[in-house]
């Protein structure tokens, strides 16, 4: 029996480590995220969970613990946000280069400068080559699905690496919303009792982790690495699958929105895909062709599959909450341009900059977009193919 | 363990197997057997160690000299990837995931680059939290792996590659952090600073004294580098004896909160002694720098007092 509830997001992704009830989490408070360990802190503290906490004295010794507890045989997480995730950087590179199946619960928030604790993606981006599995939720409720389908993702004999679980600071981690949540046991039973191969404390067994690498043996892991991240495609389709089995609530490597027949598609990833899903549907009702894709599974890049599903239309709208400095593009930008090239998708993209360090994003502002690429595509508009919208200039020159 | 008798403990069995990379005439590998040593028979382990010259050179894909469970994280994160094994054994054996009746014992090793500097932090942590484990910093007062650069546990005017003596410099212009104070100011149950004396005996009973003392210890062993000091490799034995018989490393624990001087030698040497015997402070016996060998023998001496007024109190 499904349970009714309403809860933020952050409330979601506890009470889900609440019914996974994980062996070992180290955590290091920063908003956004802070919410996570302190509720699960309280469940321990009520005895509801036998987790052990450990209130560790920085992000990096977070990440440091949380691979040491996982490699000594427990199921293992942690939660951050922003600076904490990048303090954690050279650790997010050793948990997946030790194929360490762990999870982190990402609240996503801005780097700094200039300190800003509201949402964009740039934390994760930051990471994005460090060898994990990112899916990014919409909502509280995928934020929930999405953790439990974590550990069934990250252990998978063929897999066997860190995934994190990300959500928009604030305007998922603290929003309350609706909430369909399971019975204890269906997550217990769906998420199933931790049985590592090797482990530290394997009595008898002993295992060493962590070597020096000569060259001769170093580049194999680092292709080892990207075998099992091809894998894991497969992988969070199955377990996808199966969760829809229990849920009734289907997922993919993205969603796609009213795409089948678009002209115009809005490609975008977290939150805001909600704000550009209410503009589709406005926009339909006056008769225009248009979807969004959502992006869930960022890494592994689903590339071919993307292209596939954005071939038949006009022009797409790539939308990067983050800038990567480049001077060419954000990191979708970059991504899935490079991927309708090798797939022989020529259509129109404009890349999109929205959202940074919290900046609105409107149904408005979708429908400006939408409307761009119609320009660009029926009267030949010339239309930035990288630009941002909603900056203080901009928004002055339109009032 | 009581009988420290040589005979009895040279007789168990080792933990880390010959085969290794490290430098002949290391201190660090004869520190690591000497505390491996302390563990009962039949008592599992899981050891921890820094990124350094003892990680490099002794787990070097595909092999291992180590006989235990062995993990590398990174440089400056020995302490806490420890405490997340150390927390791992506790939660598991709680939900009986390890049989009951197997031990483990967590002890990780990181030398003075790993320990007093990069990883103070995650060593402060894991202190602080008193995870049930050792820690054992074998310093060799620089960053040997990388080619000899100061550390904060140089001492004073030693010649390193980041402190070179020159026409305006007599090398390192600091003095040495006193880290086994500092951590024994975390109120943790055991701290203990030593070395490899004659009979290893000091070193065999503090090891056995931090594994099996519940919650965190920390182990201060000074093992000399012969690259890094420069002294011929068979001199190890005669340079450790020195910096204690000089009292430039003395030979004490703090044992809940008690401080215990460990040996009181005779009749103090003066510094000349334990300095001469090593490259590093070649420069200080030339003429014109008797002032720096002096100022180094008030800073020996200042801490010496120190550590008297400490152990008489108790």
């Amino acid at each position: 029996m499904a349970i009714k509830e309403r809860m933020s997001g952050n409330e979601a992704v506890a009470y889900a480590i609440r019914q996974v009830n994980p062996d070992v989490m180290p955590a290091f408070p920063i908003t956004p995220s802070t919410e996570i360990p302190q509720m699960v802190s309280t469940y321990i503290a009520n005895g509801e969970i036998d987790t052990e906490f450990i209130p560790v004295e920085s992000e990096h010794s977070a990440m440091s613990a949380t691979i040491g507890a996982e490699a000594a045989g427990a199921r293992s997480l942690t939660a951050t946000s922003s600076a904490g995730l990048a303090l954690m950087w050279e650790e997010l590179l050793l948990a997946a280069s030790n194929r360490m199946p762990l999870v982190l619960a990402l609240v996503n928030r801005t780097l700094s400068g200039p300190i800003n604790i509201n949402c964009d993606h740039s934390d994760g981006m930051g990471a994005r080559d460090t060898g994990w599995i990112q899916i990014y939720a919409e909502n509280n409720q995928e934020a929930y699905d999405n953790f439990i389908q974590a550990y069934p993702i990250a252990e998978q004999e063929n897999v066997h690496l860190p995934v994190m679980v990300c959500q928009d600071g604030f305007i998922t981690s603290h929003a309350v919303e609706n909430i369909m949540l399971l019975e204890d046991s269906d997550v217990k039973d769906f998420v199933g009792e931790y049985c590592p191969e090797e482990y530290l404390l394997n009595p008898g067994k002993p295992v060493a982790v962590g070597p020096y690498s000569v060259s001769n043996y170093a580049m194999e892991a680092k292709k080892n690495q990207e075998i099992a991240l091809e894998n894991a495609k497969e992988v969070i389709l199955e377990v996808a699958k199966r969760f829809k089995d229990i849920s009734g609530r289907e997922y993919g490597l993205f969603e796609e929105y009213k795409t089948k027949d678009a002209d115009y598609i809005m490609l975008i990833m977290g939150s805001a895909a909600g704000t550009a899903k209410q503009a589709v549907d406005d926009l339909r009702e006056k008769g225009w062709k248009v979807g969004v894709l959502k992006l869930r599974v960022f890494r592994p890049f689903p590339a071919a599959e993307i292209a596939e599903a954005l071939k038949g239309c006009k022009a797409v709208a790539v939308m990067d909450r983050c800038e990567s400095y480049n001077g060419n593009g954000g990191p979708l930008g970059s991504e899935v341009l490079a991927g309708l090239f090798r797939h022989k998708v020529m259509i129109e993209t404009v890349n999109y900059i929205y959202g940074l360090a919290g900046r609105d994003f409107t149904v408005s502002d979708v429908c400006h977009i939408f409307s761009e690429l119609d320009s660009l595509v029926t009267k030949g508009k010339e239309v930035e193919q990288y630009q941002y919208i909603r900056l203080r200039e901009q928004e002055a020159a339109d009032e | 363990m009581s009988d420290y008798s040589l005979k009895t403990i040279m007789n168990k069995p080792e933990r880390l197997a010959p085969g290794h990379r490290m430098c002949a005439g290391c201190g660090a590998t004869i520190a690591v057997r000497a505390v491996l040593r302390a563990l009962h028979e039949g008592d599992r382990a899981v050891i921890g160690n820094a990124t350094g010259c003892l990680e490099v050179s002794s787990y070097m894909y595909p092999y291992t000299a180590w006989e235990d469970s062995y993990i590398h994280n990174a440089f400056e994160n020995a302490g806490a990837t420890l405490s997340g094994v150390e927390t791992a054994y506790k939660v598991l054996k709680k939900k009986g995931r390890i049989p009951k009746e197997e031990t483990f014992k967590f002890i990780t090793f990181g030398g003075d680059g790993g320990t007093y500097d990069i990883g103070f932090q995650s060593l402060s942590g894991a202190m602080e939290r008193n995870h049930d484990m050792v820690y054992v910093c074998y310093d060799n007062g620089a960053y040997m792996n990388t080619g000899i650069q100061r550390s904060s546990a140089t001492p004073m005017y030693a010649d390193t590659t980041t402190t070179p003596v020159g026409k305006k410099s007599a090398g390192k212009m600091q003095n040495r952090k006193d880290l086994s104070s500092i951590i024994a100011d975390h109120d943790v149950p055991y701290v203990a600073q030593t070395t490899l004396t004659s009979n290893f005996e000091d070193v065999h009973r503090k090891a056995e004294k931090a594994i099996y003392t519940e919650g965190a210890s920390f182990l201060n062993i000074m093992t000399p580098c012969p690259r890094g000091w420069r002294y011929e490799t068979p001199e190890i034995m005669k340079i450790c004896k020195l910096a204690v018989e000089t009292c430039y490393w003395p030979l004490f624990e703090v044992d809940h909160g008690k401080w215990i001087l460990s040996y009181e030698p005779k009749k103090k040497l003066p510094i000349e002694e334990f300095l001469r015997v090593q490259g590093r402070f070649k420069h200080l016996f030339k003429k014109g720098n008797e002032d720096l060998i002096a100022q180094f023998q008030a800073e020996v001496d200042r801490r010496w007092e120190d550590l008297l007024y400490k152990c008489a109190r108790g």
